[in-house]
């Protein structure tokens, strides 16, 4: 079986902070980090891999730097990296993300294609849904756990705001996975030593085939008309005191609200 | 494309076992109002199987017509039979806007169906404008520096958004209202429909809607424990409050999904809300800061949360709730 895992190398975006004067980010000395979604997506391919036997290949679009999360993924046990980098797809909306994806997609053999259900940098969740729509595979998101029956089937657990859902469905197809449906592993320290060893494949707008219209800034629908912030609210009061008169000042206030008697 | 021809602004219905969701409503509510912007109508797609009797619910809520796909291929949403039927009206009636609701379905619908019509999706979106020149403004919370970012799709259309639920507000029902329903067919490819749904199962732990809540207690990194978190269900009761969380608590296993207030959470705005312990990840603000007020506890003077909230306490949540609690008891 051949998996390809899609993944992308966001800010730590739990670690942002905002500027109290401006209200804007303070990206500064935030760390790099593998997708969350993407990394349980890979976590799912390895368990596949060790226990049915799989060919996994990773791949992710961005600038250089992204190298780092595919060495992190060679150091987990895939087979191949794949950074897919090129001027021409900078700027890229989800859907152009999605084309340029889907084009490097088309040059390799799948069975199965993992993304994470979304980035922490964007929460969009789009580029999954939109890359099996682009190569006519059947789709499907929210995945909490799958079964693989060795031959071509998956049996599929997929969260729904309600509970859950199992669905069944044949090689080929796109999963879009939660972190929640696995603990990925730690990269082993042989691991780490040989993923900077590994061939990391760079491929260019040439490799993938389509048109340059549909990739990057030229190639996406959906333009930021403007971006703001909603300035610092009128700061509230804050007090710094014992815990006893703390809880007295939050019960007079929960008294003016109507919460509860006084 | 001339984008003259696409007029009318379409909101996607969403039903689960023939039951209308709330963010329906609130979508079309929304709707209207945009429609009055661009003197356009507004069109409710209800896709389902016996769903016809829903119909005038939608039209009471502002629908000035209903297109209504009564089918048994769409009696449970599957993400190929739903985009087939949705594709296919919007080529043959080009409206200017789709809405849809931001919801797991809404989530896995959408992009599909931006890709197959090859037009631009913006995701999640907590404000809807129309601009001078008649395009759909979309504003969402970003992350390039500036908190907020407001999206057009200049050349494509349709302009398609999805939008969180409870962040658009629902409008009264008027059962006065008149408006049309027309019943469409759809040509279904059934040679794609590849995934099967084997069964689906409601759990307990999904019963509560904190969005619904009036009061809300949030625990955070700073509450720490399942220990801590029954602390906070115990002051939750006693003021009559829901319990809520964010996201880090929900990833350590402590609390369920459903109650994850945030960016990927829920969007909550109820009368008062306690961030405890909670430091304030844009993420979470982004569910929370509409709230009507906002008390904070934490540890740390400097932690985002306190630029949001209207209370503050620099202080230590485990030793300030037990007080409280304590305090309130008395007091009854």
């Amino acid at each position: 079986m051949n998996i390809v895992v899609c993944i992308k190398q966001v800010p730590d975006t739990t670690e942002i902070r905002l500027n109290p004067e401006t209200g804007t980010m303070i990206r500064e000395g935030v760390p790099s980090i593998m997708n969350p979604d993407d990394k349980s997506g890979l976590e799912a391919a390895l368990q596949l891999k060790y226990k049915y036997g799989a060919h996994i290949t990773v791949i992710t679009m961005g600038p250089a730097q992204a190298d780092k999360v595919l060495r992190e993924a060679y150091a987990m046990g895939v087979d191949r990296a794949i950074l897919l980098t090129d001027r021409k797809f900078a700027g890229a909306d989800t859907l152009a993300t999605s084309n340029a994806l889907a084009g490097a997609l088309r040059m390799l053999d799948f069975d199965l294609i993992i993304t994470g259900r979304q980035a922490i940098d964007g929460d969009t969740a789009q580029v999954g849904p939109q890359i099996a729509e682009h190569l006519d595979l059947p789709q499907v998101s929210y995945v909490e756990g799958l079964q693989y029956d060795g031959q071509k089937l998956f049996t599929i657990k997929k969260s729904t705001e309600e509970g859950y859902q199992i669905v069944e469905v044949e090689a080929p197809c796109l999963i879009t996975i939660l972190s929640s449906a696995n603990s990925p592993r730690y990269m082993s320290v042989n691991g780490i030593v040989n993923a900077y060893k590994r061939e990391v494949e760079i491929w260019r707008f040439e490799n993938i085939n389509i048109d340059e219209h549909k990739l990057g800034l030229k190639g996406s629908p959906t333009r930021v008309f403007k971006s703001f912030t909603k300035g610092a609210k009128i700061a509230g009061q804050l007090y710094e005191v014992e815990a006893v008169e703390a809880a007295d000042i939050i019960i007079e206030k929960l008294k003016e609200k109507f919460i509860i008697n006084g | 494309m001339d984008k003259s021809q696409y007029k009318n602004i379409y909101v996607f219905v969403e039903q689960r076992e023939g039951v209308i969701q709330n963010v329906a409503l609130e979508l079309l509510n929304k709707a209207c109002e945009l429609a009055d912007k661009l003197n356009e109508e507004v069109y409710a797609v209800l896709l389902g199987y016996n769903i016809k009797d829903k119909a005038p619910l939608l039209i009471a809520h502002g629908a000035g017509t209903v297109l209504c796909v009564d089918s048994s291929e769409l009696e449970q949403y599957n993400t190929e039979p739903y985009t087939q039927a949705i594709t296919q009206i919007l080529n043959d009636r080009k409206p200017s806007v789709v809405l849809i609701g931001a919801t797991t379905i809404g989530r896995d619908l959408g992009p599909r169906l931006s890709a197959r019509m090859r037009t631009g999706l913006t995701a999640d979106c907590t404000g809807l404008d129309i601009s001078r020149e008649s395009a759909l403004l979309m504003t969402r919370p970003a992350f390039g520096g500036n908190l907020m970012a407001t999206i057009i799709c200049k050349e494509h259309r349709p302009q398609i958004s999805t939008v969180r639920p409870g962040v658009m507000l629902k409008g009264k029902e008027d059962p006065s209202r008149k408006g049309a329903v027309e019943n469409v067919t759809i040509n279904f490819d059934k040679s794609k429909f590849k995934v099967r749904i084997l069964k689906t199962v409601k759990e307990e732990k999904n019963l509560i809607d904190i969005t619904k809540a009036r009061i809300l207690v949030s625990g955070g990194r700073g509450v720490g424990s399942s220990e801590g978190f029954k602390m906070l269900d115990k002051f939750a009761k006693t003021i009559g409050a829901e319990v809520s969380s964010s996201r880090a608590m929900v990833d350590a296993g402590v609390i369920t999904y459903d109650r994850q207030v945030g960016q990927t959470g829920k969007t909550v705005r109820p009368d008062v809300y306690f961030a405890l312990g909670i430091s304030g990840a844009i993420q979470h603000l982004a569910g929370m800061e509409e709230s009507d007020y906002i008390i904070a506890i934490n540890k740390d003077k400097y932690a985002p949360i306190f630029q949001v909230a209207d209370l503050g306490i620099v202080g230590n949540v485990n030793q300030i709730i037990p007080l409280l609690i304590e305090k309130l008891k008395k007091g009854k």
